[in-house]
């Protein structure tokens, strides 16, 4: 089974936001970066999926600076065969220009899966999946939370309002995972010596300007200072009293 | 003058309620609106959305739009996009439409601006301000292409009736059979509200000590009457004792609901930043410095074994 997980280079949720000089982008000075949680499952699926069908490659593939080689040797260090770094300082705002260049890339191999997480927890934009298997006209099914593949045939679960959806779809796919549909195994030392042996192809890349530019970054709105309505029971008739009479939300 | 398609979403043949918030969201820049909607036949309340500001309401169907066809409906709704000549389209960032909106981007070459909070004119440009790193920060981004697709974060644009038109069109649209199908729907039991679309969240964290503790927080969603519905802290569901779809926070949901409650929970930066946009926020905590004080609008300290019950006992006197 041949295989690409396409991973994204994030700050981690523990980060505190700081906005930089420009006041369109996050100060990165002391954030610690990780491995995009989501891309974690996607990685771990591909892993179990090789593992399963006892031969075949996954391909690691993430578009971001020279540093996310470091997200890449996670990847390997976890099992992945070898990866591939389109990079790029700049990370284009608009999801469109990402998925071009992932797209170009994928096709210059063929695949039995692409993986992808459902969302990066820093854009928020869960898109990038769903234009890439549009541009490269394949099925797809977003926000996965269970998978069973049978030859070329997939069922995925993927949870709705109020229910779970099972969908199904064939072989060669792009699949975006959710979590639950796995538990990602941290890479033991020996995956991470195997790891630097690993190969890692450099490619640079220019991403077109796309049709969004951002105008500010900004702290939330600072929520008006609260209070301590009290201890113990006692305090619940007046909370009850503040949220209809202050509130207005009872 | 602007002109939006507002794409709607129904199941079972019945138009959802968010759909309320698209067209009011769809008006923000003025202009006319036409929403859409894919079913397999008539869809009960869409003859509703000109009180909320529909011009027009145009029905999709084919037999297969019953369930979602992310594909069929994909196509359906981006040949109407390119031939309507629209400077928006918006779609609720639902599960549904984070699936549904790339796909229709997709075919129009364009990017989705994701779960937006904002929608403003300046000069001509749309701008946009969504959240971004779970709500740490807020990103304010100028949407160029035509149209600019935009889904919009749930329970942010608060439904308002401005009567329209509402004038009625149902085209059968005729399509390949899709790679991909919604085989079916397994429903969730009875009553449970899905977190990021309740009016009401109750989140419980560790200092529900255990899973089968959670009991006290679903009694106390009951009681609000079905407009409730019970979140949970990383923590918690980490450990399993709840499911990651009741997740609040950066890796889980990012929730807007009037009322928040958060019980027995610390609040770690991750778990705020899921949550910090909601209403109005309570805590209930033992811990008196526990930093979830500090961006609760209410807090009360103490054991939330009873604090709870009573809080239970006093909602459901108001429902009474």
């Amino acid at each position: 089974m041949k295989i690409a997980v396409c991973i994204k280079r994030v700050p981690d949720s523990e980060t505190r936001v700081k906005i930089a000089p420009d006041g369109k982008s996050l100060d990165e000075a002391g954030v610690k970066f990780v491995v995009n949680p989501y891309d974690e499952f996607a990685v771990e699926e591909a892993l179990r999926r090789k593992e399963k069908a006892g031969a075949g490659e996954v391909v690691v593939l993430c578009l971001g600076p020279a540093a996310a080689q470091e997200s890449i040797r996670t990847a390997l260090a976890m099992g992945a065969d070898r990866g591939v770094l389109l990079q790029t300082d700049k990370i284009p705002v608009d999801g469109f220009e990402t998925a071009k260049l992932l797209a170009a890339e994928l096709k210059t191999g063929t695949w039995d899966l692409i993986l992808f997480g459902k969302m990066a927890i820093d854009d928020y934009s869960h898109q990038v999946g769903a234009l890439v298997a549009e541009q490269l006209g394949l099925p797809c099914v977003t926000a996965v939370s269970h998978l069973d593949i049978d030859g070329t045939a997939g069922v995925a679960e993927r949870e709705v309002e109020g229910g779970i959806e099972v969908v199904e779809f064939p072989l060669p796919a792009v699949i975006t995972a959710d979590k639950g549909l796995n538990e990602p195994r941290y890479p033991a030392l020996k995956g991470i010596m195997a790891a630097k042996k690993k190969p890692l192809e450099v490619k640079p890349v220019q991403p077109g300007a796309g049709t969004m530019e951002v105008v500010a970054l900004m702290p939330p709105p600072e929520r008006k200072e609260g209070r301590i309505v009290g201890e113990g029971v006692g305090a619940v008739p007046e909370l009850v009293r503040l949220l209809r009479e202050e509130a207005k939300v009872l | 003058m602007t002109s939006a398609l507002a794409v709607l979403e129904q199941r079972d043949g019945t138009l959802r309620k968010i759909s309320h918030e698209v067209v009011t969201a769809a008006q923000r820049l003025g202009g006319t609106v036409e929403a859409l909607v894919c079913a397999s036949g008539p869809v009960q309340g869409a003859d509703q959305l000109g009180k909320f500001g529909a011009d027009k309401i145009v029905t999709l169907t084919n037999p297969v739009f019953g369930r979602y066809a992310p594909e069929g409906y994909a196509q359906a709704i981006a040949e109407r996009a390119k031939s309507g000549g629209y400077d928006i389209v918006v779609i609720a960032a639902s599960a549904t439409g984070k699936d549904l909106a790339p796909r229709i981007a997709a075919k129009l070459a364009v990017g989705v601006a994701a779960d937006v909070t904002d929608i403003a004119a300046d000069a001509g440009a749309i701008v946009v301000t969504r959240p971004v790193y779970a709500g740490k920060a807020l990103l304010r981004v100028k949407v160029k292409g035509r149209p600019a697709v935009l889904s919009l974060r749930p329970n942010v644009f608060t439904p308002v009736e401005r009567p329209k038109a509402g004038a009625s069109e149902t085209v059968a649209v005729s399509l390949p059979a899709g790679r991909v199908t919604v085989r079916e729907i397994k429903a969730a039991p009875a009553g449970t509200l899905d977190v990021a679309e309740a009016q009401i969240i109750i989140s419980g964290g560790r200092g529900l000590k255990e899973p089968a503790n959670f009991k006290v927080l679903e009694e106390l969603a009951q009681a609000f009457g079905g407009r409730a519905a019970v979140g949970a802290s990383r923590a918690v569901v980490d450990a399993g004792w709840r499911a990651h779809a009741d997740q609040v926070g950066q890796t889980g949901k990012t929730v807007s609901p009037s009322l928040y409650i958060a019980v027995g929970i610390s609040g770690a930066i991750q778990h705020l930043a899921g949550m910090r946009t909601s209403k109005v926020i309570v805590a209930i905590n033992k811990d008196k410095d526990a930093p979830i004080f500090k961006v609760a609008d209410y807090g009360v300290v103490g054991d939330l074994f009873e604090v709870v019950p009573r809080l239970t006992e006093e909602i459901r006197k108001l429902h009474g």
